[in-house]
Order: structure tokens, then C-alpha cells, then sequence
């Protein structure tokens, strides 16, 4: 049997089979060492046998066996049994048939996230914690996408592991609003996982996209646990169009090629075509949330075929609203950027001068104030602004974005400054 | 006989293929197709989006009911479908087990086709299947 197909049916039954154990074992290490061994196990007949019709429920099973055979081994070296640990085992033993059965799949998955995405970890541990656990990444893998070593993750994965286990996360099916309030969370620590691959520039770059397509496939897993929530139908819809840019978004050297610059016959189709399906899905429902919001702004980026292509207009009406749900200065800043496409320079100018104080360290409102200060002519402020965002670049294509911009400045003045439009 | 070649598999399972591994699937079916293609055997062919895309319209009401996701959970899934036009089913079998070569895992279900409408303009007999 081809072995590759053998490891995609073991990641695929993984998160619903760890998060079974996880219930009946309510210990996230004893489910990992449970399903560890299963997977050996797996690994050993399945090629001999044939893969089971249920890959999921056969790791439960075989991984449920084990976890019991070791609590009972320690049962035997343990001086005083422990009486809770074992009526625990024998309700595991009876409610194994309903496990199986799926009746708390969709409760059981949740919970595993929602341990992982933990709100008492900070985001760093929430997303080392998800990939090793849910996505079964190695500690080696995951140490490479974030650019540390092994023994730092280990450390880090180690300390997010225990602090969950005092969190005492319950066990019993959560009531709707907590149930609301676990996929929020839950949709919010994939939104960041994401980020921190498609935000990553520079010679590493490559390395980090991976991360990019395990946020993509947990999305896709919460999207199946509650298919009828348009936000994280957007979630999912927003993710597959901003990495549908990941082929033309960075050049061979890793740095950050500007959305207008971008070879857009490069763009991913099949992606595309997927996120505005699904973003299509969610608009139907009439309840507009920030995921729907951001996912229909990059839909109107998708469906230009050039940049001068793009509905400025309707992006400019999706950032008002994004930032009635969510103000944040940098939501305002980008609202000034369809703004300035609209109506002009000078309404973007106001709207953005008011954000000087909160957004001084960021590259893109000095870079966008210097750019509608030239259109506004005024030229000496515009070089200062230019200067101020140059200081700030993270990547050579921001700088050189700016630095272009500041050679037509200087061509301009030493020229007839009525030849500037 | 028109055969409806009907794609099953664990839709979690193809969509976590890298690309690199999807791309090879694709380029080891493209000549099979094109080959039927050529003999005049290939009808329609549709790669489905997965289910999470999926509106299901309940039309056993009035008014029907519209509700996100596929038609029922399963575990493995509709991902995709032929057309083919063979003499027997011993023929649509070794045309499946072929393409199964290039695209292993899941199931093929192979279901004679009753009535084909190629361009949704007058209706024909079933017999041909590029329009």
C-alpha cells in the first residue's frame, strides 16, 4: 500500500480521534501517548490488512485499549489505587459505543481546539500548542516555521501544555453561548496562525507558508464542525483569497511584492473560486461579521483583473463598516486608502491625520501621508513623510517602493514643477 | 450505455494533499483523459469543491428549505464525477480501475446514466456523448 496515503489518512483521522480520547481520558498527555501508539500500531497492519472503512474509530479504539492497559499497569506499581481514576475508566469503557458513534464528534473536536487556543496562553503557545496537537506537526517543524530552536519550542509547547491543564477546561457539552464563545476563540487563534505565515518576509519567508495552509485545513475542519456559521464560512473564505496570492506575493528572494506590482495571472484560481463560494454562502445569512468584512474586501482584489480594475468604491463602503464592528486606527488607515481612490486626496488626508499619534511606528501610514501630500503638491512634507516611512520599512520592496517615490520628488523639483501631475 | 463514474473519498484527506502532490495526481490522470477524449468516450468531467462550499436545497417543503452543507455527512465524499460511453460495464470498469491506478483511495461508484442532456437543448437519446 502506498505509504504516503497511509500518513494522509493518519493526519486526517487525527483530530477526531485525539479529541475522543481526550474525553475519555481528560488528559491531553495521555490522549497523545494513546494515539501515538495507535498510530504505530496502524502503521504496522494497515499495510498487511488494508486501512479499516473507519481510520478514526479504529485509532479510538486501539488507542482507548492502550491508555487502559497503562493506567492499569501503573495501577499495579502504585502503592493506593485511585478510585476516581478508575470509576473514570470504567465510564471511558461505557461510553466508548457512543463515541464511536460521532453523537459528540462535533462537541469533542471543538473542545480539543478550544484547549489548544486556550484565552489564558498567550498567542504565541495557542499556536504552537494547535500545531503540535491538533495538526500533529513535529516540535522540529514547527521550531522552523518560527525561526527558534527545537529545545525553545519543546519549552514552549511544555509550559502551554501545563497551563491548560490547570485551566480545568470542562468536559461536559457547553451550552450555546459557550459554545459561541469557544468557536470565537477558536476561529481567532487560526486567524493569527495564518497571519504569522503570510506576514513573514525576507530569505525565510518560504519556510513560514506552511503555516499558512494548516490554518487554511483547520479552518476548513471548524467550517465542517459548524457549517452553517457565515463567520466561519468568511474565516475560511478570507484565508483561501490572501493565500491565493502567495505564489505572486513574494519574490525569489522571500521579500514582499506590493499588491498593485503583483503578476496576478499568478493568483491561485481554484482558491479564488473556492473563498468566493464560500464568502457567497455566507453573505446569504445578512449577518456581516469582521471575517466576512476582510474576506469581501479580498474577494473585490480578486475578482480585478487589474489593479485599475478594482471596485475602490465598494472597498471603501466594507472598511466603513469594518470599522463600525472593530475600530482599530489601522482599519481607519486602509478605509483612507480606498478613500483617496474615490474621492481624492485630501478627504484621505483627513481621515488619516487624526491617526498621527497611535500609528507614528507604522511604515504604512507615513508612506501612505507622503503619498497623498505629494498629490496634494506638497512636496517638502511629503519628502519628510517618505523619509520617516523609508526609516521604518521591514522589507527592500517597501523601501523601494518609497525610495522610488522620493526619486520622482527629487526629479520634480530640479524640473519644471508643472510637469508633475 | 452512458456511465456515471461518481468520485467518493475522504474529502479531508485530499484537501490536506500539498500541491505539489495534488499537481501529480492531476498530471497522471490528464493523459487517461485525454485518451478517451480522443476515442470519442468522455463526456463531462467536474472536480467538486468540498462539501463545506456545499447549499443544500430541502425541497420536500413548501417553501424549501435552504441549508448550508452537503445533502447528508458521510464519511467519505462526492468529490467529483465522468461521463464515459462504453459498450458494456466490464469496459467502464477498466476505464475506472485505470483512472483508480492514477488516483488511488475512495471509491468509484459506477452508475449507468438514464438520461443525458449534454447542451440543456432539445433532448436526445443518451447514445453520444460529446456534443
Amino acid at each position: 500500500m502506498d505509504v504516503g496515503w497511509l500518513g494522509a489518512t493518519l493526519a486526517a483521522a487525527r483530530p477526531q480521534a485525539l479529541a475522543a480520547l481526550l474525553r475519555a481520558f481528560r488528559d491531553l498527555d495521555t490522549a497523545e501517548e494513546a494515539l501515538q501508539e495507535a498510530c504505530l500500531r496502524a502503521l504496522k497492519t494497515w499495510p498487511q490488512n488494508g486501512p479499516p472503512r473507519d481510520a478514526a474509530a479504529w485509532l479510538i479504539m486501539v488507542g482507548r485499549n492502550v491508555a487502559i492497559d497503562t493506567v492499569r499497569r501503573r495501577k499495579r506499581e502504585a502503592p493506593l489505587p485511585d478510585e476516581e481514576t478508575l470509576s473514570e475508566r470504567d465510564d471511558a469503557e461505557a461510553a466508548l459505543a457512543e463515541e464511536l458513534d460521532e453523537s459528540h464528534y462535533r462537541d469533542d473536536i471543538l473542545r480539543l481546539l478550544f484547549v489548544c487556543c486556550h484565552p489564558d496562553l498567550p498567542n504565541a503557545q495557542q499556536i504552537a500548542l494547535a500545531l503540535r496537537i491538533v495538526s500533529g506537526l513535529s516540535v522540529k517543524e514547527i521550531a522552523r516555521a518560527f525561526l527558534t530552536t527545537e529545545a525553545a519550542m519543546e519549552q514552549r509547547i511544555t509550559r502551554a501544555k501545563r497551563k491548560v491543564a490547570s485551566a480545568d477546561v470542562p468536559f461536559e457539552a457547553p451550552s450555546a453561548p459557550d459554545r459561541a464563545a469557544r468557536v470565537a476563540t477558536v476561529a481567532a487563534a487560526i486567524y493569527l496562525l495564518f497571519n504569522e505565515g503570510y506576514a513573514a518576509s525576507g530569505g525565510d519567508a518560504y519556510l513560514r507558508l506552511p503555516l499558512c495552509d494548516e490554518a487554511i485545513r483547520l479552518a476548513r475542519l471548524l467550517l465542517r464542525l459548524f457549517p452553517t456559521e457565515p463567520e466561519i464560512m468568511g474565516l475560511t473564505a478570507l484565508l483561501l483569497l490572501q493565500h491565493s496570492r502567495a505564489a505572486a506575493r513574494l519574490d525569489a528572494s522571500g521579500d514582499i511584492v506590493l499588491l498593485d506590482e503583483q503578476d496576478r495571472s499568478r493568483w491561485d484560481r481554484r482558491m479564488i473560486a473556492e473563498g468566493l463560494a464560500l464568502l457567497d454562502k455566507a453573505m446569504r445569512h445578512g449577518q456581516p461579521g469582521v471575517y466576512q468584512l476582510q474576506a469581501a474586501v479580498a474577494a473585490l482584489h480578486a475578482r480585478a483583473e487589474r489593479p485599475e480594475d478594482t471596485d475602490w468604491a465598494q472597498i471603501e463602503l466594507l472598511y466603513a463598516a469594518l470599522e463600525r464592528l472593530q475600530p482599530s486606527p489601522v482599519v481607519s488607515l486602509n478605509r483612507a486608502v480606498a478613500t483617496w481612490k474615490v474621492r481624492g486626496p485630501q478627504p484621505a488626508l483627513e481621515l488619516i491625520t487624526p491617526l498621527r499619534d497611535a500609528l507614528s511606528g507604522y511604515f504604512y501610514f507615513h508612506g501612505l501621508e507622503g503619498a497623498l501630500l505629494d498629490k496634494l503638491g506638497r512636496t517638502g512634507e511629503a519628502r519628510v513623510a517618505f523619509d520617516r516611512a523609508i526609516a521604518l520599512a521591514h522589507s527592500p520592496a517597501e523601501a523601494a517602493h518609497i525610495r522610488r517615490q522620493l526619486d520622482r520628488l527629487n526629479v520634480t523639483a530640479t524640473t519644471t514643477p508643472a510637469a508633475a501631475v | 450505455m452512458l456511465y456515471a463514474i461518481l468520485c467518493y473519498h475522504q474529502e479531508d484527506i485530499v484537501c490536506s494533499w500539498s500541491k505539489e502532490e495534488d499537481d501529480a495526481v492531476m498530471a497522471r490522470l490528464a493523459p487517461i483523459q485525454e485518451r478517451l477524449a480522443r476515442q470519442g468516450k468522455l463526456g463531462p468531467v467536474a472536480r467538486l469543491m468540498p462539501t463545506t462550499a456545499a447549499t443544500t436545497l430541502r425541497k420536500d417543503r413548501d417553501p424549501p428549505l435552504v441549508i448550508d452543507g452537503p445533502f447528508a455527512e458521510t464519511k467519505e465524499q462526492l468529490l467529483g464525477f465522468y461521463l464515459v460511453d462504453c459498450a458494456s460495464l466490464d469496459e467502464a470498469l477498466a476505464i475506472a480501475k485505470e483512472l483508480g491506478e492514477a488516483n488511488p483511495g475512495g471509491s468509484y461508484e459506477l452508475r449507468p446514466v438514464a438520461f443525458f442532456n449534454p447542451a440543456g437543448a432539445s433532448a436526445g437519446s443518451p447514445s453520444k456523448v460529446s456534443a
